[in-house]
């Protein structure tokens, strides 16, 4: 394992050439800025709210990776003082999914700092986040020596067809897709990394009834105390070393965790899917997207009467979906 | 002049420790304050600036005081001595942290001091008797040594701690000293806290108290226990620990509970939560809109965190609760029921079962076709899908999420050797679950199938093996679920009975006498199928015994009456 982590981080560094940067504002790190990386493609639309409800959690700096964008993402993030950006035309296959380049510019600029890994389309819940800003959170992890914390991915989606309603620039984008899943998700252990695999959901649901083993994975930890000998493996599904995927209690207990809301499901997708298909750039070729294309055809409706409406934290935290631990 | 002195240590957030100074020499109480040797020196030099021309504030010799060590208990000794000796108007000395806040008006306190001018509030008790001790050190804090680190270097001080229990080295407890620990905030009486610092033990005392593990929880607490007169065995400090013994911190979002504590001091306190410091660093009349001291409540909250790190909502399942096989008792969160054999010999079962019982009813949860799920629906609470890949890819999973999902409400399904299998183990280990089973049954719908009985004699012959494997499973030792096993010959004799037996077990409605019964199938001929299939080379034998004369075998026409339990 250690070897596998060495390789990453070599990996990253040759990787690393790929990346150019436009806007450069790291010389204003202090050392207590809770930084997030993402990692985009022709993203523009949701950036403006994405960075809205971040810097209002308590972000304080933003590492932004451009993969090739074409909407002019890079004019909007320019000139904004808490953003720093990269921009490549590297094969986001042939860095890992992008994580080659996220692992560099951690190494780089996050040692010692706390680091949000998320994607445009996820925004990070946490226990108490109406009430405690996100430097609580890291500061009660930090008192705790928690150096890592997860947040399962949950899919919501719109009521109706997904195409129905559109999405503007700037707009929450729970406003249109506030339904979920909430008890369908199946855990099981990784061995070799020692993390919890979760699927379930409604991309399993619809897309994935007939072959669940494909279905994609919802566990992540998009927070972390980084240390630059630390990398994640596959997007932030897992890291090494492996102690960082302890995040789970095996002796009856619930540790702390959160949840990524995952807004995928706008009427940007049918788009992106078909964009990304022809890509072909993500994960066991691209599957995931071809049984959406598949899908999407007969204008499938992910809302089912067993659906929740999102509330809020509490609501998750009841549903048993995430936990608040011993935080009170 | 007040006649309450507060020492204050302090290591982090100065901005708000001075915050609260100001607020206690405002009411009259004058400071001592022991700022960390690690405070840089700039920080230090411009927080004692802040206060240069306060004469209520001073400023004592700095210690090193890293958890666990001695250099807490040096701190406060250096910093009350200068408090007895700079101000010798105090009556009491309230020691606290720069992250104490006080939760009702200073007077108040001083009042309250000044009514009990001879009672030292300090939590104290013997070793033997506390229960907040964690990770093992009790009363070995007190009679090994501990040179390493306990943060720092956490092998090497477990390694000694090993080391010396096996070489069974104790250090001898001076005499006359009776081990007593207690929360390290405390509020003593000038009396007092100047016959521990005056003593002339003291250099033993200390000397013995440098190598105790955790000091700052042991010193005062004990030498109290010599000097004082009356003790009153409580801090005046709220703060609640978590189930590793590190403190809970407060947010904003705890003001209308600590409004209703009846402590008067608070620990800790988030260094940016501004509202906590707003609300209760304000004069007399804003700080307490007086709301009715309800401290019950904030224990509960607190109870209930620990209660969640460590034990957890049983049955859950997620991203951060995995229990280890066997750890939860039970492996699903409520309880539930299996049935198995009772569809094949009964007519309309499933909605009979539901009305007597007052469940929700299942068909063939497991069924090979699809999740028969209750009322023909599908999709469960959940969302969960009928979807049979869905739920083979992971059976257990799927049932713990029925459950799960349904909590309230308890659930019954049909299970059988026709159905996946491969939740067996899980369920046998389930405590909550209730396997009734009725062996055999499962031959009712082949012997009434017009089938060919070559392929019948196939079907029986796998459906029989399906079931024994089951049944081995369910009389292992480790089974943790209730279960109930009949053979069909043995249930028919007396199906009434047995029925009553079924809803009282299962029903949530307490045990109603059933007035109303679901037919039985038309079992004639069934002990000459039987019969066929022993003829044909396969040996049934989970039925139990069926003689081939009909007679014997109770049929529908001669319905026994139904047993009627009176409730007297």
């Amino acid at each position: 394992m250690r070897i596998r982590r060495k390789r990453r981080l070599l990996r990253a560094l040759r990787k690393s050439r790929e990346l150019r940067c436009i806007q450069d504002n790291t010389r204003r790190l202090r050392p207590d800025d809770i930084l997030l990386v993402a990692t985009f493609r022709n993203e523009k639309i949701r950036l403006p709210y994405f960075l809205k409800y971040y810097r209002d959690l308590g972000v304080t700096h933003f590492l932004f990776i451009d993969n090739d964008s074409s909407d002019g993402a890079r004019s909007y993030l320019e000139g904004q003082a808490d953003v720093s950006l990269w921009h490549t035309r590297g094969s986001y296959k042939k860095s890992t999914f992008g994580v080659d380049w996220v692992n560099y510019l951690l190494r780089r600029y996050a040692h010692g700092r706390w680091v949000l890994h998320v994607d445009p389309d996820e925004f990070f819940v946490y226990p108490f986040c109406d009430t405690r800003p996100l430097r609580a959170l890291t500061d009660w992890l930090d008192t705790a020596q928690i150096r890592s914390f997860s947040a399962m991915l949950l899919d919501v989606y719109p009521k109706g067809p997904i195409e129905e309603a559109p999405y503007h620039a700037g707009q929450d984008p729970l406003e249109i897709a506030h339904w979920f899943d909430s008890g369908n998700y199946t855990v099981t252990r990784n061995n070799r990394y020692g993390n919890l695999w979760i699927q379930g959901g409604p991309r399993a649901r619809v897309f994935f009834a007939d072959r669940p083993k494909l279905a994609p994975a919802l566990n992540k930890t998009p927070l972390v105390k980084w240390h630059r000998s630390y990398v994640f493996v596959s997007s932030s599904h897992m890291l090494l070393p492996r102690g960082l995927n302890q995040v789970y209690e095996t002796g009856g207990g619930e540790k702390a965790s959160g949840i990524l809301l995952h807004t995928k499901f706008l009427d940007t997708f049918g788009v992106k899917a078909k964009e990304e298909l022809n890509r072909g750039q993500h994960y066991a070729g691209s599957a995931e997207y071809r049984a959406y294309a598949e899908s999407l055809k007969n204008h499938p409706e992910l809302w089912c009467k067993w659906s929740e409406k999102y509330i809020n934290w509490r609501q998750l935290e009841i549903l048993g979906l995430m936990s608040k631990g011993n935080w009170a | 002049m007040s006649s309450l002195g507060i020492v204050m240590l302090v290591h982090t957030a100065l901005d708000r420790a001075e915050q609260v100074v100001r607020h206690w020499v405002a009411a009259g109480c004058p400071v001592v304050l022991h700022a960390d040797r690690i405070v840089d020196d700039a920080s230090f030099r411009a927080f004692q600036a802040a206060f240069a021309d306060e004469p209520l504030v001073r400023f004592s010799r700095r210690h090193r005081c890293e958890w666990g060590t001695w250099g807490i208990v040096a701190a406060s000794q250096d910093a009350s001595e200068q408090m007895l000796e700079a101000f010798p108007d105090v009556r009491h000395v309230y020691l606290m942290s720069g992250s104490c806040l006080p939760l009702r008006p200073v007077e108040e306190l001083v009042d309250y001091l000044a009514d009990r001018p001879e009672t030292d509030f300090i939590e104290s008790a013997t070793t033997a008797d506390v229960p907040w001790i964690v990770g093992g050190l009790g009363a070995e804090r007190f009679t090994l040594r501990f040179p390493f680190s306990w943060r720092r270097h956490r092998r090497l001080f477990d390694g000694y701690v090993n080391l010396q229990r096996r070489l069974k080295v104790r250090r001898r407890i001076p005499l006359g000293l009776v081990p007593h620990m207690g929360s390290q905030w405390w509020c003593l009486t000038r009396k007092t806290l100047s016959a521990i610092l005056q003593s002339p033990d003291r250099p033993r005392y200390d000397a013995y108290f440098r190598r105790v593990w955790i000091p700052d929880e042991s010193y005062y607490q004990t030498l109290a226990r010599i000097y004082s007169t009356n003790i009153e065995s409580r801090s005046l400090t709220l703060s609640k620990f978590d189930y590793q013994g590190r403190p809970h911190v407060f947010y904003d979002d705890h003001l209308p509970l600590l409004r209703r504590s009846d402590c008067f001091v608070a620990r800790k306190i988030w260094p940016q939560a501004e509202k906590l410091y707003q609300g209760f660093l304000t004069d007399a009349a804003g700080a307490m809109k007086r709301t009715e001291p309800n401290p019950g409540k904030i224990d509960r909250i607190f109870a209930k965190a620990v209660e969640r790190r460590t034990r957890g909502r049983p049955g859950l399942y997620m991203q951060s609760r995995f229990p280890r096989h066997g750890v939860d008792t039970a492996s699903t969160s409520a309880p539930y029921a299996v049935l198995q054999g009772f569809t094949e010999i009964f007519e309309g079962f499933e909605p009979w079962l539901a009305r007597a019982t007052g469940t929700r009813v299942h068909g063939h949860l497991f069924a090979p076709e699809r999740a028969e799920l209750a009322e023909g629906q599908t999709l469960a609470p959940g969302c969960l899908s009928d979807n049979t890949e869905l739920r083979d890819y992971n059976p257990e999973g799927y049932l713990a999420n029925l459950i799960w999902n349904t909590r309230g409400e308890r659930q019954c399904f049909q299970f059988g050797p026709r159905d996946t299998q491969k939740a067996n183990s899980f369920m046998a280990g389930d405590a909550n679950a209730h396997i009734l089973v009725i062996t055999g049954a499962w031959a009712v719908p082949l012997f009434r199938s017009d089938r060919g009985f070559a392929e019948l004699r196939q079907d029986a012959a796998r459906l029989q093996k399906i079931e024994t494997a089951q049944l081995r499973i369910l009389r292992s030792q480790w089974v943790r679920a209730r279960v109930r096993v009949w053979s069909l010959a043995e249930f028919i004799e007396t199906p009434m009975e047995n029925l009553q037996t079924v809803v009282d077990d299962i029903g949530t409605t307490g045990a109603s006498p059933l007035n109303e019964a679901p037919k039985m199938v038309d079992l004639e001929g069934f002990g000459q199928f039987l019969q066929n299939l022993k003829n044909e080379g396969m040996h049934p034998y989970l039925m139990g015994d069926f003689p081939v004369n009909p007679a014997s075998v109770p049929t529908p026409d001669r319905p026994r009456r139904p047993y009627l339990v009176s409730k007297s």
